[in-house]
């Protein structure tokens, strides 16, 4: 920001205040979209700052709202994936996986769903049809109607991006209250699957890095595996799907909201030779790594067997176990992960999206 | 998964711990030179298992936080000028330079490209013959050899739009340097083992023995280090002053041949500053007389007006062992990921940010 500095000449008023400061003002950067830190830092300074109305929700993946004929729940999405078709799924199936991911971890069955596109100019209109035809194929297997819509043409970029975002309504299929606040001292921490296939193989397609054992997302919908547990009667406290940020990113922002310490036993965390080897060569922690048909649910311990029973009828959460508990109350809510040499380490939120290293 | 797994495995590390317990008859420190080693052992909290009489100090083995910021800034100079695009491996996007990085140049219009291969930047320069497309070249001798093969492609397919500012740095002359320092503490090292799969490991006999100060050349994983650590301290209780090799499933004596003859055809050795340590002889690499057309130094002439007293940060204590991070006065207040004062802070090999990431509570 420039500054105007007047000389004051004889005979001129004096002025008796301070020249305004200088601000130095903060470019949005990729960094701020990568859900890490900077992210957060971004929605408490500016987004909850201005709408006071999202500072009175417990921090969730959707919006709990009671209206008069009984409680909904309400979330949104955007989706810029990049490329838009990847090994395992596509932008389409992400939208509506995505959305239905967000109401499901409420413990509400998805019912409608909005979308709006915003297209560049040269995208070719039969990539357009195959991404509306996943998106309707995901909205058939999740027993839910898309309602309304949008289209914006944008001028041209790269000649390749579409950008979703989805907007969904959800229905309790619970009474239970599943949210941070619930998770309770003893819960058992489940993780529903292998975790960092999403992000390793949006970011192989993307580099055109060819690694020898296949990355293929793990983009689907929990709302089969999550109905069955319920519809068994199982207590779940919380749960949270690992979206950007990863698995580390989730327990963390869970341990602060629930304002609990969780232990996590690294050995037991499932991660493919894919996603293992694939992280190695890029000094990438797949802690970190983005999912899109993974979450976590903090169940009491009297219903972990039962809840590992019906998990592992589903073939997307085979790897299912338990890997962490929830061991007590604290101020700041942390979370410490003991490797097989009985070493332990905190876990943070990072900055920002890890970048891939040097050597 | 191979190579990985079997050395992660934790009975044989404990096995190594308990052997390294036996054989430990007095106080020994020793430096791990390479950044990867220092989050190898701070990441799986490898301290806690060697014995109290063994202390480990991090070495300036991370060539993200030895870059001088002067060459951070002439690369920020490059990608402000129009009609450049600047390639870069990740880890240097964020390594704050005077005043901005290459991430915040991004955001303002500049073209910054994330490579993940230097021959990318080739293509990127063969694709783009209107453009000016310069290499950031950040490295040891490990990554030297992969922008030497970019800048000798470039000639032989006479890609004259491409360039390299050749930023890279040796291990033993920074070595060298910390041992003559009056108030070295350093008793045996844990050499860098991708190093030395590229130059081999006889330099590092000939300073293990002038120095008396004996070298353990060691990979990357749990058991490495701790096995590279067994090494060392066997030496040093038997006043061996020598090389040796723990990573034998990579690194050979002579080294890569086929890289050393590339690396003397296309480089040439010149003095070079470290970021917070000071100029080092003969311990950096310039493009030779042959390629000197490829210089983006030539290219792009930039005078910077870095005083690196101004440099608040105090990487060069960290990097030159006399400090760990958490002795920082700066470290987890004014120094952050999200607000760092200096590259180690910010480097996916840094010593700081190991200690930020892995063992601070806050």
């Amino acid at each position: 920001m420039l500054r105007t500095i007047s000389i004051l000449k004889k005979g001129d008023p004096m002025i008796l205040s301070c020249p305004s400061p200088v601000i130095e003002d903060t470019l949005i950067t990729l960094s701020h979209g990568s859900g890490g830190r900077w992210a957060s830092k971004l929605i408490e300074e500016v987004f909850l700052k201005a709408f006071c109305s999202l500072q009175k929700n417990e921090r969730h993946d959707g919006a709990l709202i009671h209206t008069p004929e009984g409680p909904l729940v309400f979330t949104t999405d955007s989706y810029v994936v990049q490329p838009i078709f990847f090994p395992g799924g596509d932008i389409g199936s992400l939208s509506i996986t995505g959305t239905v991911n967000d109401l499901v971890m409420c413990g509400a069955r998805p019912a409608f769903i909005s979308c709006g596109f915003i297209i560049e100019e040269g995208v070719l209109q039969s990539d357009l049809k195959k991404i509306v035809a996943s998106m309707q194929r995901c909205a058939i297997e999740n027993n839910l109607q898309i309602v309304t819509g949008d289209t914006k043409v944008i001028e041209r970029h790269e000649g390749k991006n579409i950008f979703i975002n989805t907007s969904g309504i959800g229905i309790p299929m619970t009474k239970q209250k599943i949210r941070p606040s619930s998770i309770t001292p003893g819960d058992a921490i489940i993780l529903t699957g292998d975790i960092g296939r999403h992000g390793m193989a949006v970011m192989a397609q993307r580099e055109g890095l060819r690694f020898s054992l296949p990355l293929l997302s793990d983009c689907a919908s929990l709302l089969p595996a999550i109905e069955a547990l319920l519809s068994a009667g199982t207590t779940i406290h919380c749960m949270r799907d690992l979206t950007r940020g990863g698995l580390a990113t989730a327990l963390v922002e869970l341990a602060q909201d629930s304002g609990m310490n969780f232990l996590i036993d690294e050995e037991k965390i499932p991660i493919s030779d894919g996603v293992s080897a694939s992280c190695e060569i890029l000094g990438l922690d797949p802690l970190y790594v983005a999912n899109e048909g993974r979450c976590i649910a903090f169940i009491p311990q009297n219903d972990v067997q039962q809840a590992l029973d019906v998990l592992s009828t589903f073939a997307i959460c085979t790897d299912a176990c338990v890997m962490g508990q929830v061991i007590e109350q604290s101020q700041e809510g942390s979370v410490v992960i003991e490797n097989g040499y009985g070493t332990r380490r905190f876990l943070f939120q990072l900055s920002s999206e890890q970048l891939p290293r040097i050597c | 998964m191979k190579y990985v797994d079997e050395f992660r495995r934790p009975d044989l590390v404990k096995n190594l711990a308990l052997k390294l317990k036996k054989i430990t008859t007095q106080p020994w420190t020793i430096m791990e030179v390479c950044g990867g080693q220092t989050h190898t052992i701070v990441k799986y909290g490898l301290h806690d298992l060697l014995p109290d009489s063994i202390r480990l100090i991090h070495g300036p083995g991370c060539p993200v936080c030895v870059t001088p910021i002067d060459l951070i800034d002439h690369a920020l100079f490059i990608a402000k000028t129009p009609g450049t695009i600047i390639c870069s491996f990740g880890d240097m996007l964020r390594v704050p330079g005077t005043g901005s990085d290459l991430i915040k140049e991004k955001a303002l219009g500049a073209a910054v490209q994330i490579i993940y291969s230097p021959l990318e930047a080739v293509e990127i320069a063969q694709k783009n013959p209107a453009k000016q497309v310069v290499l950031f070249g950040v490295g040891f001798e490990t990554t030297a050899p992969a922008h030497a093969l970019a800048v000798y492609y470039a000639k032989e397919l006479q890609i004259d739009n491409f360039s390299l500012l050749a930023c890279h740095v040796l291990v033993p002359p920074a070595i060298e340097f910390l041992l003559q320092e009056k108030d070295s503490q350093v008793d045996g090292f844990l050499a860098a083992g991708h190093v030395c799969t590229i130059t081999g490991y006889q330099e590092y006999g000939v300073i293990a023995q002038k120095y008396q100060r004996p070298v353990a050349v060691t990979g990357f994983e749990p058991l490495d280090i701790l096995e590279g650590l067994l090494f060392c301290v066997e030496m040093l209780e038997n006043k061996e002053y020598v090389v040796k090799n723990q990573y034998t499933r990579s690194a050979k004596a002579q080294g890569n041949i086929h890289a050393q003859t590339l690396l003397d055809r296309v480089f040439t050795r010149t003095d070079r500053v470290f970021r917070g340590i000071g100029l080092i002889e003969q311990s950096g690499l310039m493009l030779s007389e042959e390629f000197c057309t490829f210089d983006a130094t030539k290219r792009f002439p930039f005078k910077g007006d870095v005083s690196y007293l101004e440099d608040r940060c105090l990487s060069g204590q960290v990097l030159k062992g006399k400090i760990t991070p958490c002795q920082c006065p700066f470290f987890g207040k004014k120094c952050t990921p999200d607000t760092p004062l200096g590259a180690p802070m910010v480097s996916t090999e840094g010593a700081c940010a190991a200690y930020y990431l892995y063992s601070q509570k806050r």
